[in-house]
């Protein structure tokens, strides 16, 4: 016997399988993704002031990111709507954008983005050393000015030895423009546009320091979760692209030709999936870059 | 047609192009595709449930291992004590003396093998997955091929689960909670891999879990939802298929949580973030080189929010099979099955809302408390309601008791007093003193052992013919039955007196030590409990054994019976036994509820859900709507 209503809706229920399957998968990834979502904001809430940092990513690269998976939910509805109305090429073209938007968002995220904070270098200061480093951290015009405190030095650093290497006594680090000029009313809120590090070079004691590393996962809380979030965002999104590309390829065109409202209904399946994953960013990106 | 669409390609037109009706054709697929990679949902089912038993026994094993410790604390043991060392290797149990790291291994790997393994694997996904799709006159499920991935992705997760006994250091330790930063702290060090230790595979065990699960769960409900038979409304559905509904949503929407937990302290351990580390841990006399900021108690809330609608994972199936069984044996219609939806409906949705009661002793707070308080006095509500139907059910029935019958009835008084013994646990006050003692393992096993497992037992005895065509041995039923009931509660009652003492439920020399268990209960201290406590136990596995006996020797050799053994009245039981692949030869049309026990009118003392409507049976329901 077939299985009934993997085509057709069921009259009683409206919806035929696949249908049903996808929105409750997306009701546990919605699930997935709040236990992460709470998880930043129990953290966030949890951290000491200041210690929440804000401007480290590039916010531009991150919405011309956000636009690129935008167009490609409207060009996977785009797709859709093709194979109702039965013009295989039309989808071909509408699809093909849609698998390229996914690979740029990757590629920007894998070869630009990630790499860029795996580059940079920050410093975490003991209490006690605070003072030492005021002209660098510029608390006491923070302090006037009635805003949280710095606690870290962050840049290029030139020693990457000093990482692993117990006998190296201190870090080398071409600062960034906010610890180069720290006190400038420029430097107390994040740029829109990411800048460049000075070439002022600080030299910070290991023994003041609290804790230091690259902008790796293990940075910080901040940098754990961004990691952590983009990183599973960044997996579904792969996941749809490999979906699309299975769709798009001459086992599409089969499928097609057999029933076109088969490999209709299934577009519209990975489409909802391929919307979810757009949505989830729409709450990375203001929660990472903007907040 | 399937959810993933490109990842599995669609399963019934590619996998065979042309019809097939009843049970032809398929003894041309070879062993490995009828049998390993099948995608019937009774073969599914079937394999779910055999491994799921095997683990079963695997998981209270590693529990008669840790009795022996418990109440010989530091002397060896006898006879395997060497073999046993030898097998798990150096560091378990050196001339048969158990150290205490494996002590840890086992209780944390018990738990979770018994639960996810064991418990899980059996109640929902074995008996859903058989008996689902009979009962509601479907060809199979929605998702044939993701079913098989969702079995394909449990296995995995159950070799990942065993092998980390065998990598350096032994399996996880951090107890089956996991809670941190103990967990990441432990099998981490120059004795360990960086990632193949115990806890990172439980862990990534765990993940597989997860997968597997979603896999199911979404495959259950919509076979529910899609593939119902013609006149099978929702409120004709057998009491199981509502209990596999609610379950299915359960584990759909609260283990996502956990896996974000999992990933998180994924990387927490190979990544060296400090999600669950909080600032300023000091470790072997040395402050740890992360950068902290991470908080403990997040653990816990993502942990118990999977691991409180857990337990209604565990105990739901439970309650549907012990409903068919009660309905069929009593030979009269389920009382309040309308009651029974709704308080499994509530029971489901009250779940999400009761998880912080385990975690009364952190500190959260009085308003906190007070919530989580109230909700988990308003959930006993529906299990009360459940339960009382079922005793009403008995009330005036001429019982059969059968072996399943047998085993259905027993769940009744002991999750009876599971459930009562949970409520002083409720109250914050009252757990202040009982929180981690004995007296909270007895009060769960008893809902999960001789509750959830009997629940379990009596199904295997009800549907194996249904699954073979065969019975199991009615005797030999019995005498698994009974040393099984007075064993379980030798074993579990003693554990309220010990947890009444405030005997800790993870001290490594069961108390010898401490001075509370030197106290005495009834001639004898807490400590010495622990001796007819593990006897028991011992001889519960032996117990065992006809079980096993009788399921494998009834498979070739049990009694040959027709299509309907039981007299029952639901779907399953119009079907061949063994139903063939596609279950119907043709679809069946429903005409009435799940449980027309003794129809004034009929013949027989039960209706069909295929028998169509007679005048009788019209004016036996105006009749019976009129007294009511």
């Amino acid at each position: 016997m077939e299985i009934p209503y993997t085509v057709t809706a069921r009259p009683d229920t409206g919806l035929w399988n696949a249908k049903v399957g996808i929105w409750l998968f997306l009701a546990s990834e919605v699930m997935l993704f709040g236990g992460l979502f709470s998880s930043y904001v129990f953290l966030r809430l949890d951290a000491p002031p200041g210690a929440w940092p804000h401007g480290l990513l590039n916010v531009p690269v991150g919405t011309g990111n956000t636009a690129i998976l935008i167009l490609s939910s409207v060009t996977v509805v785009m797709a859709w709507a093709s194979l109702k109305m039965r013009q295989l090429t039309r989808y071909k073209v509408y699809m093909g954008i849609t698998i390229l938007c996914g690979i740029i968002f990757l590629a920007v995220k894998l070869a630009y983005e990630w790499p860029q904070k795996f580059d940079h270098f920050g410093a975490f200061i003991k209490q006690e050393a605070l003072e030492k480093y005021e002209p660098y951290l510029g608390n006491h015009h923070l302090a006037e000015r009635g805003l949280p405190p710095r606690t870290e030095i962050s840049g290029h650093l030139h020693n990457h030895e000093a990482l692993h290497d117990e006998t190296v006594k201190e870090y080398e680090v071409a600062l960034d423009p906010v610890n180069a000029d720290p006190t400038n009313p420029l430097m107390d809120r994040p740029h829109f546009l990411p800048l460049a590090h000075t070439d002022k070079i600080a030299t910070i004691d290991k023994a003041d320091v609290e804790y230091a590393n690259m902008f790796l996962p293990k940075h910080s809380t901040y940098f754990a979760t961004y990691f952590t979030i983009t990183g599973l965002h960044g997996m579904h999104v792969l996941g749809g692209v490999l979906v699309f590309t299975y769709l798009w390829l001459p086992v599409g065109t089969k499928l097609y030709k057999r029933n076109p409202e088969h490999l209709a209904n299934r577009v519209e399946v990975a489409g909802l999936f391929w919307h979810f994953v757009d949505l989830v960013w729409i709450f990375v990106f203001p929660l990472f870059y903007l907040l | 047609m399937d959810a993933s669409s490109g990842l599995a390609p669609h399963p019934p037109a590619d996998h065979d192009p042309h019809h097939h009706d009843a049970g032809h054709d398929h003894h041309e697929l070879p062993f490995w595709r009828k049998y390993i990679i099948s995608t019937d949902h009774k073969v599914i089912g079937i394999q779910y449930g055999i491994t799921g038993l095997i683990f079963l026994f695997f998981g209270f094993s590693l529990m008669m291992l840790m009795r022996w410790q418990l109440a010989y604390p530091g002397q060896a043991l006898p006879l395997i004590g060497n073999w046993i060392g030898h097998v798990f290797g150096e560091g378990s149990m050196p001339d048969g003396k158990m150290t205490p790291e494996f002590y840890n291994s086992l209780g944390a790997m018990h738990g979770t093998i018994m639960i996810f393994l064991g418990i899980v694997p059996i109640a929902f996904a074995a008996f859903g997955n058989f008996v689902v799709p009979l009962q509601i006159g479907a060809p199979d499920m929605t998702f044939p091929k993701i079913n098989m991935a969702s079995y394909q992705a449990f296995m995995a997760g159950g070799i990942v689960m065993l092998i980390s006994f065998f990598v350096p250091g032994g399996a996880a330790k951090g107890g089956w909670t996991s809670y941190t930063p103990l967990a990441i702290l432990s099998d981490k060090g120059p004795a360990y891999d960086p990632f193949w230790n115990g806890q990172t595979l439980w862990l990534v065990g765990f993940i597989l879990l997860i997968t597997s699960s979603l896999l199911g769960a979404v495959n259950f409900i919509a076979t529910i939802i899609q593939l119902r038979a013609k006149g099978m409304t929702w409120m004709r559905l057998p009491f199981f298929v509502w209990a596999q509904f609610v379950t299915a949503f359960l584990l759909l929407l609260a283990f996502p949580p956990l896996e974000s937990a999992v990933v998180m302290q994924l990387m927490d351990r190979v990544a060296g973030t400090s999600f669950f580390l909080p600032s300023g841990l000091v470790v072997n006399g040395a402050p740890l080189h992360v950068s902290g900021g991470g908080s403990p108690l997040l653990w816990q809330h993502l942990f118990w929010f999977l691991g409180h609608p857990e337990v209604y994972v565990l105990i739901l199936p439970a309650m549907g099979i012990v409903a068919e069984i009660i309905a069929n044996n009593t030979r009269k219609p389920l009382w309040g099955y309308k009651s029974l939806v709704f308080a499994a409906l509530v029971l489901g949705f009250m779940s999400f809302i009761v998880w912080a009661h385990h975690m009364w002793l952190t500190g959260m707070g009085s308003v906190v408390s007070a919530f989580f308080q109230t909700t988990t006095l308003i959930i006993s509500i529906p299990s009360v309601i459940i339960l009382s139907a079922f005793f009403i059910s008995l009330w005036g029935g001429s019982i059969r008791f059968n072996v399943p019958m047998l085993f259905a009835t027993a769940f009744l008084p002991m999750f009876g007093i599971g459930g009562l013994t949970g409520i002083p646990l409720a109250f914050n006050s009252a757990d202040l003193y009982l929180h981690d003692t004995y007296y909270v393992i007895a009060h769960f096993h008893y809902i999960v052992a001789p509750g959830t497992i009997f629940g379990v037992f009596a199904g295997i005895y009800f549907w194996f013919p249904k699954a073979t065509g065969r019975m199991m041995n009615e005797f030999w039923g019995k005498v698994h039955f009974w040393p099984s009931l007075i064993c379980m509660n030798m074993i579990f009652l003693p554990m309220f007196l010990q947890g009444m003492l405030g005997m800790h439920r993870r001290w490594y020399d069961g108390g010898q030590g401490w001075t509370v268990a030197g106290e005495k209960v009834w001639g004898m201290s807490g400590f010495e409990w622990n001796t007819p406590i593990s006897i028991a136990a011992w001889v519960m596995g032996l117990a065992q054994i006809p079980f096993i006996i009788n399921f494998f020797w009834s498979i070739k050799y049990g009694k040959k019976v027709n299509d309907n053994p039981w007299e029952a009245t639901t779907l399953e039981w119009s079907a061949p036994s063994p139903p063939p692949h596609g279950n119907f030869a043709t679809t069946p049309t429903v005409y009435r509820g799940p449980y027309e026990y003794s129809l004034p009118g009929r013949e027989t003392d039960f209706t069909m859900q295929t028998e169509p409507m007679r005048e009788s049976d019209r004016k036996a329901y105006e009749a019976a709507a009129a007294v009511h």
